[in-house]
């Protein structure tokens, strides 16, 4: 417990900084802080709680089964065009905001997927999720939506490209929370 | 949202059926990790929430106006690659600067970095990456999205 205080000492000081602010505002009528909570933290808070938990379950869950030589093989880093595929699909099957897809990455890159593929997740994950697609076309409509798409892709895989060469000789690591 | 409970709770079930000690393990291997990270979420959500109080929907639709011209672009990459806006509040959002005469070009690029680039989340990803991994692949997601948006720019206005 005090170790978990002492590593994200920051954080919970400005967790705790902004809780006092917002019970103050609620004493004093104060409506900027009334607003900055109910209007926007709240609505946050409540997509992220609802769904990041569960998440990791599930990510728990797939560490402790998911066979690593299985993902090697598949989008592993010799795994071509198929593995891209795999993780673009993968990808857009996905919800929610972009910082659940990196301990997904993680996961991902610790059962042995190749760098390359590590970045197409994301930048698969950022620009191509299926409920965002939707969601776009209701409001930029169908036309924008797909040009999007359709230059997003190779530009993403490009990028990736440049990321595995660049990491090639210096070797990539991500790190356990 | 529904999915991803449905899909976790028979994942537990049918992991649990295969191994109780496997299960326990993997379950709380994920909460660990989902609770050191969660001091750096909210944080992130509560600097989000101010800054969005100080930045509503209008002033945001003034400054990529249609009389903007070449600023528009740069404020619409500055707070699509700075803000961490969900798609409910930032298509609503898009869908408004169109009705306000704000050309496609502006928007794409407002989307486009919205949705690579995350200043914000810098600190959240640093973690998982390291902060020198972050910081390039930033970079090179902003550099994508501006040429996707410029490009899509390029298409609407042929």
């Amino acid at each position: 417990m005090n170790e978990y205080i002492l590593k994200h000492k920051v954080y919970l000081l400005l967790i705790i900084g902004f809780i006092a602010f917002v019970l103050v505002s609620v004493f004093t009528d104060y409506d900027a802080g009334c607003i900055i909570f109910k209007n926007h933290f709240w609505v946050f808070f409540t997509e992220m709680i609802l769904f990041l938990p569960f998440m990791f379950v599930l990510i728990g869950i797939a560490d402790v089964w998911l066979p690593r030589e299985k993902v090697e093989k598949h989008i592993g880093k010799s795994s071509g065009i198929k593995g891209i595929v795999l993780v673009v699909l993968m990808s857009m099957a996905q919800a929610g905001p972009l910082y659940g897809a990196f301990p997904v990455a993680y996961l991902l890159w610790k059962k042995g997927t190749g760098v390359r593929n590590i970045f197409i997740y994301l930048g698969a994950f950022c620009t191509m999720k299926i409920p965002m697609l939707a969601f776009e076309t209701g409001f930029l409509g169908l036309k924008f939506s797909l040009l999007r798409t359709i230059l997003s892709l190779p530009v993403i895989i490009i990028i990736a490209i440049i990321m595995e060469k660049y990491f090639e000789k210096r070797g990539f690591t991500m790190y356990q929370l | 949202m529904k999915f991803l409970l449905i899909f976790s709770i028979i994942s537990v079930v049918v992991s649990f059926i295969g191994s109780r000690d496997k299960t326990l393990q993997g379950i709380k291997k994920g909460l660990m990790m989902f609770l050191n990270l969660l001091p750096a979420i909210l944080a992130v959500l509560i600097l989000v929430s101010v800054a969005l109080y100080f930045l509503p929907n209008e002033t945001i639709v003034k400054f990529l106006g249609k009389e903007a011209g070449v600023a528009g672009y740069i404020v619409a990459a500055s707070i699509g690659s700075v803000a961490l806006i969900p798609g409910f509040i930032a298509y609503p959002l898009a869908g408004l600067l169109v009705k306000s005469g704000v050309g496609y070009p502006v928007i794409a690029v407002f989307i486009t970095t919205l949705m690579m680039v995350g200043v914000l989340t810098l600190p959240i990803e640093a973690k998982f990456f390291g902060l020198k991994t972050a910081l390039i692949r930033n970079a090179l997601f902003l550099l994508g999205a501006l040429m996707i948006g410029l490009a899509i720019g390029l298409i609407y206005s042929l």
